[in-house]
């Protein structure tokens, strides 16, 4: 009837686990039940979980990457004090379960923190900088949502039931394969990825349809702002490596459920095919993650700056070299899996060479800077420190992309130290920039700027401390993944390490700070104008918080940095443009499509991992009949009258004569 | 507001490399007509990437195929496995559904009926003879001892032909459902854009059909 599922998997022998969970699981439900209490489920509902609105899609993403990274980050903080304490002894955490937090913290924070923080900021930026209204399918857009936070919530629910895989973050067979791997961790992994790598997969779907098929009457391809450029890579990139990854995970289920022999080592099974295809997803990944990241740099440097970028086409150029320079690269994750020395050649060079399109996007960005008026606020702080930390991180990177380098620092501390410099420092990093920068435009009021800075140099202290030591401790020899050690030299390093991530976690304790002293103080820092950063592109033509249809009426491009002409005409003259003709405005209505689907989707996934077949056909069929039930609705779209157009615009148009007004008067 | 009055001071000097401006009084719109496509174009583009996407999903299967192909454990080769009589019997069952998907297509353009459900009931049944004879095929396999457990070779001929023969049921499932829209709610533009979808697919399959036949049949054979 349960398939392999018994009470004897809830973990009652290890209290760890079991606690945090219960605890986590708690104050979640704890959650859900103020909610109603206080009776705000119906406006949950009609405003969040069923919306198809992209900025509130968006922000449901970015409040899953911050949930997600607090769990990514006590991970963190156990594996540093495992380390601080286990110099000749056992430490606090058991190898079994030591393993399973190192797994779930690269899955974590790769796939449920830098994604979704790095699709939420697409999510609400690029339909606003291209002057548009919605994405290309905004139903489809909610369904990719629901489907990540599902995957999310499996990986969540094997604290309590089961366990998670105890193979890192990239399941290598044949340790993942029944043989060696037959408890239930490694499918929660892969049923986890199946189902949010579909949700990210129609994510990219969905973004080069919009950002090529929908753009405003006159937004040309190198009209677009920077960011939009780097999303459209990023989900060209996603189009092109997720199926890879789809279909390789596939294989692994079918070794493991269906004793197929792809990568085993009996019957002629290739272990190694898995490295190259993981590779040939898991690399564009990185840059999956990193492009949009840059995009975010480009629009903070610049407007922070008060200059246009430097160099816009060489940085377009440079984003799409990134693009497409990123397939031809995996196979330096495995250099010393013996491919030969003129295959490695090859794959280090190319290696190199990706280098220079991101030295390209360095040197624009210093020269954005070069003769700016530079306001040093969280976003241009979290920038700056992004400039020297991502630096160091590449250079690094091209020191292990040195096939005999590699040899000796493959596995090692150094490579960790490496990819969190690049990933904490890049992408981080940048969503954080993204975060303070655009939070005034997604909420309406800006956030508190003095803790804002207090979190920035926490962080960045913090990172190189946790960090730098880790570079050090793998020239000294140490692999990484070690749950306990005996080599005195390797300790004080360690602690420093662990010290490290101490002072992150008063940096993220500071971000949560900011978070409910800003919304404490709204009313004070309410951003009336819709523009507090004197904004370049289209996004900050409209309120804050825009309406649900954007833009009342689309707006007519002439140029690069499409807001900044029509401000100075405005700041010139004193006065706004004239008032535009209304017109009625269709908008998709909302649909509980995505989040029924994932319902469903959460039971096949949790049916097929604990092997309870029938459950998995329920759901499937449960799934379909969404899908239908959908697609048969009559009514897609609901009309926004021009009466309600003209109101609401006629509100943002008075608040931005009043700032005019007073500008006029302080002449 | 020293932020709005340091803009106000005039245009940057720094303008460089930013996308061209248009000239004064003749604003460059000759690409304006293309940035905001119609919900038909938008949906079957859409649709499209995602097509990529799968064919993307296929080529690793593919891959995974040529890597282990050779790889037969002292078992069985394709040379002993294959008929290539079935084999051209499911060509010309996939082909000829698509031939029909295609007078479904136009009958549904015309807004005939008896030229659109019987196109659709073509494709179905053609589908299904085509699912049939892969199914025989595979118990067929199975029953001799040449099932995907057998050897890495096999594992990944099951895995790639069977990830095809999938994506055909699923496709009928899809098809049957048009089928009853259509009836329930006539040829609206959203149900035509469907359509248009489910066509793409359909002929997508045969595209990745054909890549099945030559790599894994004719070549198994003859190797």
């Amino acid at each position: 009837m349960f398939g392999k599922l018994t009470w004897a998997a809830v973990p009652l022998d290890q209290p760890i686990p079991l606690v945090a969970g219960c605890v986590a699981f708690g104050i979640v439900g704890g959650i859900a039940v103020y909610v109603v209490l206080k009776g705000w489920a119906p406006y949950l509902w009609r405003e969040w979980i069923t919306s198809v609105d992209h900025k509130h899609i968006g922000v449901m993403y970015i409040f899953l990457a911050m949930v997600m990274l607090l769990r990514g980050f006590t991970d963190a903080i156990m594996m540093r004090s495992q380390q601080a304490l286990a110099f000749r002894a056992p430490g606090y955490l058991p190898p079994e379960h030591y393993d399973q937090i190192f797994s779930a913290h690269g899955t974590l924070m790769i796939l449920f923190v830098a994604m979704p923080f790095m699709i939420g900021l697409i999510n609400i930026v690029v339909p606003l900088q291209l002057g548009v209204r919605d994405v290309a399918f905004p139903t489809l857009n909610s369904v990719s949502f629901w489907l990540t936070a599902t995957g999310a919530l499996l990986i969540n629910l094997s604290l309590v039931i089961g366990e998670f895989a105890r193979t890192g973050w990239l399941p290598y067979p044949p340790l993942s394969e029944l043989d060696y791997s037959p408890g239930v961790g490694v499918d929660y992994y892969l049923w986890s990825l199946q189902i949010s790598g579909v949700g990210t997969l129609l994510t990219g779907v969905n973004f080069v349809t919009t950002i090529l098929k929908i753009r405003a009457p006159g937004m040309t391809y190198m009209r677009m702002p920077i960011f939009c450029w780097t999303a459209l890579a990023s989900s060209l990139l996603i189009v092109a490596a997720f199926p890879i990854l789809t279909a390789t995970l596939a294989m692994l289920l079918l070794d493991r459920y269906l004793g197929f022999h792809f990568f085993t080592n009996e019957a002629g099974g290739n272990p190694m095919m898995f490295m190259n295809l993981i590779w040939a997803w898991g690399h564009p990944e990185v840059y999956i993650l990193v492009l949009p990241a840059f995009g975010v740099f480009s629009e903070v440097v610049s407007t922070l700056s008060r200059k246009p970028l430097f160099g816009y086409r060489s940085m377009v150029a440079a984003t799409m070299a990134i693009c497409v320079l990123a397939f031809m690269v995996w196979l330096h994750h495995f250099f010393t899996m013996g491919a030969g020395a003129n295959v490695n050649a090859f794959f280090a060079i190319t290696t190199m060479i990706i280098a220079v399109p991101a030295g390209v996007k360095v040197f624009n960005w210093l020269f954005t800077m070069y003769g700016g008026r530079i306001r040093y606020a969280p976003p241009m702080l979290w920038s700056i420190g992004f400039l020297v930390t991502f630096v160091i991180g590449g250079m690094t990177g091209v020191l292990l992309s040195v096939p005999p380098a590699d040899f000796v620092l493959h596995n090692s501390l150094f490579l960790v130290a490496h990819f969190h410099n690049v990933i904490i420092g890049g992408v981080l990093f940048g969503a954080f920039a993204g975060y303070t920068f655009w939070f005034p435009k997604a909420f309406g009021f800006r956030l508190e700027e003095s803790l804002g800075r207090a979190a920035f140099w926490c962080w960045f202290l913090g990172f190189y401390l946790a960090f730098m030591p880790l570079y050090v401790l793998g020239f000294m020899g140490m692999t990484r993944r070690m749950q306990h050690y005996d080599v005195p030299e390797w300790h004080p390093w360690l602690l420093l390490a662990a010290a490290g991530a101490a002072v992150i976690l008063a940096g993220i304790g500071l971000q949560i700070a900011q978070l409910v002293v800003s919304f404490r103080h709204r009313e004070q820092l309410r951003d009336t104008t819709g523009d507090p950063w004197n904004g370049r592109s289209l996004e900050w033509s409209t309120s804050s918080p825009p309406p649900a249809f954007n833009f009342a009426v689309l707006p007519r491009i002439e140029g690069g940095d499409a807001y900044w002409e029509t401000k100075q005409r405005a700041l010139r003259q004193l006065v706004l443009a004239d008032e535009p003709a209304y017109a009625d405005i269709e908008l998709p209505r909302n649909s509980a499509t995505g989040f029924v689907c994932a319902f469903f989707a959460t039971f096949l996934g949790f049916a097929l991992i604990w092997h309870i077949w029938w459950l998995a056909a329920v759901s499937f069929l449960g799934a379909f009949a969404t899908f239908v039930a959908f697609a048969w609705r009559d009514r897609t779209d609901y009309r926004v009258s021009a009466d309600e157009v003209a109101r609401i615009d006629r509100e943002n148009r008075s608040a931005r004569r009043a700032a005019l007004a007073q500008l006029g008067a302080t002449e | 507001m020293s932020t709005a009055q340091e803009a106000a001071r005039g245009d940057d000097p720094y303008i460089i490399g930013v996308g061209r401006r248009s000239h004064a009084g003749l604003p460059r719109f000759e690409h304006a007509e293309r940035t905001l496509a119609s919900k038909r174009v938008i949906s079957a583009y859409g649709f499209w990437i995602f097509l990529l996407s799968d064919i993307i999903m296929f080529s690793a299967f593919f891959a995974a195929y040529a890597v282990l192909s050779g790889q037969t454990a002292g078992g069985p080769s394709g040379k002993d496995l294959f008929d290539i009589t079935r084999v051209a019997l499911q060509t010309a069952c996939l082909l000829l559904s698509s031939f029909a998907c295609g007078v479904a297509s136009i009958g549904a353009r015309a807004r005939n009926d008896a030229m659109y459900y019987g196109g659709m009931t073509a494709t179905a049944l053609l589908g299904a003879a085509f699912l049939l004879l892969e199914i025989r095929e595979f118990s067929g396999l199975i029953a001799q001892g040449a099932g995907p457990t057998r050897s890495a070779f096999l594992s990944s001929f099951f895995a790639l032909v069977g990830c095809h023969g999938l994506h055909v049921t699923l496709g009928l499932l899809w098809l049957l459902t048009m089928m009853a829209q259509v009836f329930a709610k006539g040829y609206r533009a959203d149900i035509m854009r469907r359509v248009l979808c489910f066509a793409l697919f359909w002929h997508t399959l045969d595209i990745i059909w054909v890549g099945i036949f030559t790599v894994v049949y004719l070549m198994g054979l003859a190797r």
